[in-house]
């Protein structure tokens, strides 16, 4: 891959990114928002700007941008409005967005990630509340573009980092967290590929150590996190190349291919727009109190790194585990769940990260869309913990028929299996171990000449021959007995 | 006891119509008595617009089947005892107006293809009530326009003399209660628009407080000025059509009435820089200091007032209003509504020939002043600066009203212009609006009645300005004056 | 304030709108006029004032998160000036 000398240049990147939220209806009309619907289905007088139209603000959108704000850090803004943003564009229906240009809902605020070198708090400059615009399809060759003004009025927070970033890992990562956070929040799905969440990239490069900025390329719509690290990556080796043979840059907005990896350059624009923004006359100003704030507060799930800390210092779980349950808030809640009915939290924890996410990641699921209820996998966990089944029996054999018959209960599957009528008794074990030694006379005095190993053979010998039932503790203690007995 | 000039009805109206214009409570008896019913009122207003409507081209559509079925099924619930608080009341809305599957032109070409999905909150509950809607009245091209002239279908003209202007952007409106062609008109008044055409022809015109009657289904013009108002002979009518339309809708975000409870002062004001200004009509000083002393003898004590933003009133709503104006008609386009060119070379072409075939010159020219105060490099001198001007306006004129009930003036400087005087230089038109702006610049309610006519028997208009959500008062003032 | 074709030409461009050479001179004279004219402004001393952003008093005006029935496609696709049976056409957005 391409890289440019960062002893030289540093990149400066700042990501604004668009996050639809999740409410029931649009920002300013009460046409309902869901993803994929039939063209033009999902729209109102108010959504195509026919004359004598007036927005109404959704106050569940207000709710959900205090959320974000809150999430970050940010200071919410006691007295705002709204403004318009004037250009045309087809799939803009009005002729302007309604947005929020002089008073952001909220200011400041930072996230922080998780870098290769250490953590790094990423700062914002501020989150804004706007209503996103319909879709435009073009086809190849035909002379006509089609509208559908399903997605126009979708209520959207649009969230600009400072020029703070340096490096592509960095927008990974800061993507990542954001998409992270917003799910856990409930006010976004995070779903790139429908175009839920997607970023414009600003880089620019200057000489290191020089303090003014170069000239800022803009990447928009990238709704791909991997292609927003790919995209930064080649523009910085694009501009490095430009300016070390003297050329000069052009300040545009470029389009990214995926693949061939590279960026391109749109058709610049003639005149850079000037959007004439002005306080939008058709809707009252905002005041938010501290009492509203603290409310939404007081309501707040646990974010990412207070569930990541719960689990460290509550449940005692080491760091990796908690930052893999801490995932989403739908794997930690189904943790939780789970922990509540047993004890065996590590346990929990390495069946949500072996067996679980393994199906997860097979079946293309989600977590929210697992098959099994939080019952049945605590079921699942006290039949090994207990000593009733193995943890290899429980895991090849018992999951899968599990997951095949949701509704059954796991101990009438064992059952039906017949793996406890089929488990030996102290008795029988002693046999079959003594059997097992027996055929390998041999292996034995090799064992006690110091091939430690071979108990892992006798121990699976007897599996075999028990089927897989066999308690692998009592096991491997009647195994030590007897290979002692045998000295 | 309102009087009402009935030798002007009868020199001007042929006998064979006979028609003497009552209040609607005079009506409504008679509705309710069955001397008369539904469908012989709407008959004979359809008579009249048969009669005058195609010369005066107040009506741009004239809804006459549906009107008569709509009287039918009035007649019925007045019968059963159901009918609504304006049964039988015929009413005449502005092109402004949406009405769901009727079509609505602004006055403009551009939407000449155009039927609403649904009807303004105003027209809706006119409907609720019983009012009968007998048609779509003309005027100025998307509100924009002082005598009616800039409509797209022809220019409106006076009922009192053919040759001259109806006034604007509510020229139809007037024109249809003038001509008695409807009881009352719904107009609009962004910065004069009822009450400048009520007083070119002697009717009645009231604009509400900005903020009373919801905006739902008005095309929009200016937004922070447009508001919605009555037209009629009578401002009894006024007052019932605005305890009808008036109040909270769920639509509009900029409704915000609350109980206000003034002391009355028993004084009005007047401003000095608008009695003594060059352009007022003698005539109409003479008439208005006929009013003042019929004030006084009422016991109201009259008092004259400076006024230091007279020549600042008019660059200040039309900065604001052409910066509000040129963004509320982007929506025009030609993408999903309305008129848009024939064959287009491409997106950017389809823009430009539909907006410059489908406005007028007018419309064209306050869009390019709009957009030339919001751009970036005049947004600070004249959008800003006029903001904090609208300020000064309002504040001072607050001030003013702490210490007297109303503010009072002629509505206009002269009387009825002749067609075609004023089109020649837009700041000429513009100026015609100097005494009624000062109410859409500071949102505060008016109403225009009549005073009497010059010597060349064209009307002349009364104005009324009062404080926020004080129409009742207004109202009560007017009916001991007229 | 002297207001140059260039820039009528501009603002025309933002505006979307088309204008003859003729036209574009009418335009240039009569905005030209307008705007001299609205320099009035510049007589009121606004030190200190702050601007008046909206008339309205109403505050907080919020509407409940629940979504409503839709506008009928056929009815809305009606209203268009160009359109099939699912979209509104316009001629190719060129990018």
């Amino acid at each position: 891959m391409s890289n440019f000398d960062s002893t030289i240049f540093e990149p400066v990147i700042g990501l604004e990114i668009h996050a639809q939220l999740q409410t029931n209806s649009k920002i300013f009309a009460s046409d309902p928002v869901l993803f994929g619907q039939d063209p033009n289905t999902l729209i109102s007088p108010i959504t195509l700007g026919h004359p004598g139209t007036l927005p109404k603000l959704n106050i569940n959108a207000v709710n959900f941008a205090i959320k974000m704000g809150l999430a970050i850090g940010s200071e919410i803004t006691s007295k705002q409005y709204f403004d318009r943003k004037n250009y045309f564009y087809p799939d803009l229906p009005k002729g302007y967005q309604i947005t929020q240009d002089k008073t952001p809902i909220c200011m400041g605020g930072a996230v922080k990630v998780r870098l290769k070198a250490g953590p790094k708090e990423i700062p914002f400059h501020h989150i804004h509340l706007e209503e996103d615009a319909g879709k435009s399809i073009h086809e190849g060759d035909n002379p006509y573009s089609f509208i559908d003004f399903n997605r126009a009025g979708t209520a959207l927070i649009e969230m600009v980092t400072e020029p703070a970033l340096h490096s592509a890992e960095e927008a990974f990562a800061l993507v990542t967290e954001v998409r992270k956070l917003v799910r856990y929040l409930g006010i976004c799905d995070g779903n790139m590929e429908e175009g839920s969440l997607r970023a414009d990239v600003n880089v620019s490069l200057r000489k290191v150590g020089e303090t003014k900025l170069g000239t800022k390329v803009e990447i928009k719509n990238m709704n791909s996190i991997r292609n927003i690290q790919r995209a930064i990556e080649y523009e910085c080796f694009r501009q490095s190349e430009a300016l070390l043979n003297g050329e000069q840059l052009v300040q545009e907005t470029r389009t990214f291919d995926a693949h061939t990896g590279k960026t391109h350059s749109m058709r610049v624009k003639e005149t850079m727009n000037d959007y004439r923004y002005f306080p939008e006359p058709d809707l009252a100003p905002l005041e938010i109190t501290e009492k509203w704030i603290a409310e939404i507060k007081s309501k707040m799930p646990l974010l990412p790194w207070e569930q990541e800390a719960e689990f460290i210092n509550t449940y005692h779980l080491p760091e990796y585990d908690a930052h893999f349950l801490a995932e989403s808030k739908e794997m930690a809640d189904y943790f939780k769940e789970i922990a509540s009915k047993t004890k065996a939290v590590k346990a929990i924890s390495n069946w949500l990260m072996g067996p679980v996410k393994s199906y997860l990641n097979d079946n293309h699921l989600e977590i929210s869309q697992f098959p099994l209820s939080a019952d049945r996998l605590a079921e699942i966990i006290d039949l090994v913990e207990s000593g009733t089944l193995s943890h290899n029996l429980a895991s090849h054999q018992l999951f899968p028929l599990c997951l095949s018959n949701p509704t059954e209960n796991a101990i009438q599957i064992v059952e039906k299996q017949g793996w406890l009528a089929n488990k030996p008794d102290e008795d029988s074990l002693h046999t079959i171990i003594e059997d097992t030694l027996n055929n390998f006379p041999d292996k034995v005095k090799e064992y006690h000449k110091g091939k430690k190993g071979l108990l892992a053979m006798f121990m699976g010998d007897v599996m075999k021959k028990t089927k897989g039932t066999a308690d692998p503790k009592r096991l491997n203690q009647l195994m030590a007995e007897a290979l002692e007995n045998r000295k | 006891m309102e009087k009402f000039n009935y030798a002007f009805v009868f020199k001007i109206v042929p006998v064979l119509m006979n028609y003497i214009p009552v209040p609607y409570t005079e009506l409504r008896k008679q509705l309710f008595q069955g001397s008369i019913s539904c469908l012989e009122v709407v008959e004979s207003f359809l008579n009249r617009i048969e009669l005058n409507n195609k010369n005066l081209n107040a009506f741009l559509e004239v809804y006459g089947d549906e009107a008569k079925q709509r009287a039918k099924e009035v007649d019925n619930k007045i019968k059963s005892g159901t009918a609504g608080k304006l049964a039988g009341m015929v009413v005449g809305i502005k092109d402004l107006l949406c009405y769901e599957n009727h079509h609505s032109y602004a006055g403009s070409k551009i939407l000449n293809t155009f039927k609403s999905t649904f009807s303004a909150t105003a027209v809706q509950r006119l409907l609720d009530e019983d009012a009968i809607i007998i048609g779509r009245q003309n005027c100025d091209e998307f509100g924009m326009g002082s005598t009616n002239e800039n409509s797209a279908y022809g220019p409106v003209l006076n009922f009192q003399n053919q040759s001259k202007v109806a006034g604007g952007s509510s020229g139809g409106s007037a024109v249809a209660v003038q001509a008695d062609m409807c009881q009352v008109s719904l107009g609009t008044d962004t910065g004069g628009s009822i009450r400048m055409p009520a007083a070119f022809c002697g009717v009645a015109g009231l604009k509400p407080t900005y903020g009373k009657v919801s905006r739902w289904g008005l095309i929009a013009y200016a937004s922070s000025f447009d508001t919605i108002g009555p037209m009629g002979k009578f401002v009894s009518d006024l007052d019932l059509v605005m305890e009808v339309i008036a109040g909270e809708d769920g639509n509009d975000s900029t409704l915000f009435e609350t109980a206000r409870n003034y002391t009355k002062t028993q004084k009005v004001a007047y401003i000095k820089e608008i009695v003594e200004h060059s352009s007022l009509q003698p005539e109409i000083k003479n008439a208005f200091f006929d009013r003042l002393e019929q004030l006084k003898s009422l016991g109201y004590e009259v008092k004259a007032v400076d006024f230091p933003y007279l020549e600042q009133l008019l660059p200040t709503y039309y900065v604001l209003t052409t910066a509000e104006s040129s963004s509320n008609l982007s929506r025009f386009d030609g993408v999903k509504f309305g008129h848009r060119t024939q064959n287009p070379h491409n997106l950017i072409d389809m823009y430009k020939k539909t907006r410059s075939e489908g406005f007028g010159e007018e419309v064209k020219r306050r869009i390019m002043l709009g957009t030339f105060v919001l751009s970036a490099d005049y947004f600070d001198a004249y959008y800003t600066k006029a903001q904090k001007v609208r300020r000064l306006i309002k504040d001072y004129t607050d001030t003013i009203l702490k210490d007297c009930d109303f503010i009072i003036s002629p509505t206009t400087s002269s009387t009825a212009y002749s067609i075609g005087e004023k089109t020649l230089d837009p700041i000429q038109m513009y100026l015609g609006d100097l005494f009624t702006v000062q109410a859409n610049v500071t949102g505060l309610p008016a109403i225009s009645i009549p005073m009497g006519n010059d010597d060349s028997g064209m009307p002349m208009g009364f104005q009324i300005m009062g404080k926020a959500f004080d129409e009742k008062q207004i109202v009560a003032l007017s009916k001991e004056l007229v | 304030m002297k207001i140059s074709t260039e820039e009528i030409e501009k603002i025309a461009h933002l505006a979307r709108l088309e204008l003859s050479n003729e036209q574009k001179e009418e335009m240039r004279s009569s905005v030209e006029k307008v705007l001299v004219w609205m320099e009035a402004l510049n007589e009121v001393d606004t030190d200190g004032i702050e601007p008046l952003v909206h008339i309205t008093e109403a505050l907080n005006n919020f509407r409940p998160d629940e979504a409503k029935p839709t506008l009928d496609r056929t009815k809305a696709l009606n209203l268009g000036p160009d359109t099939n049976d699912q979209y509104f056409k316009v001629p190719q957005v060129i990018e």
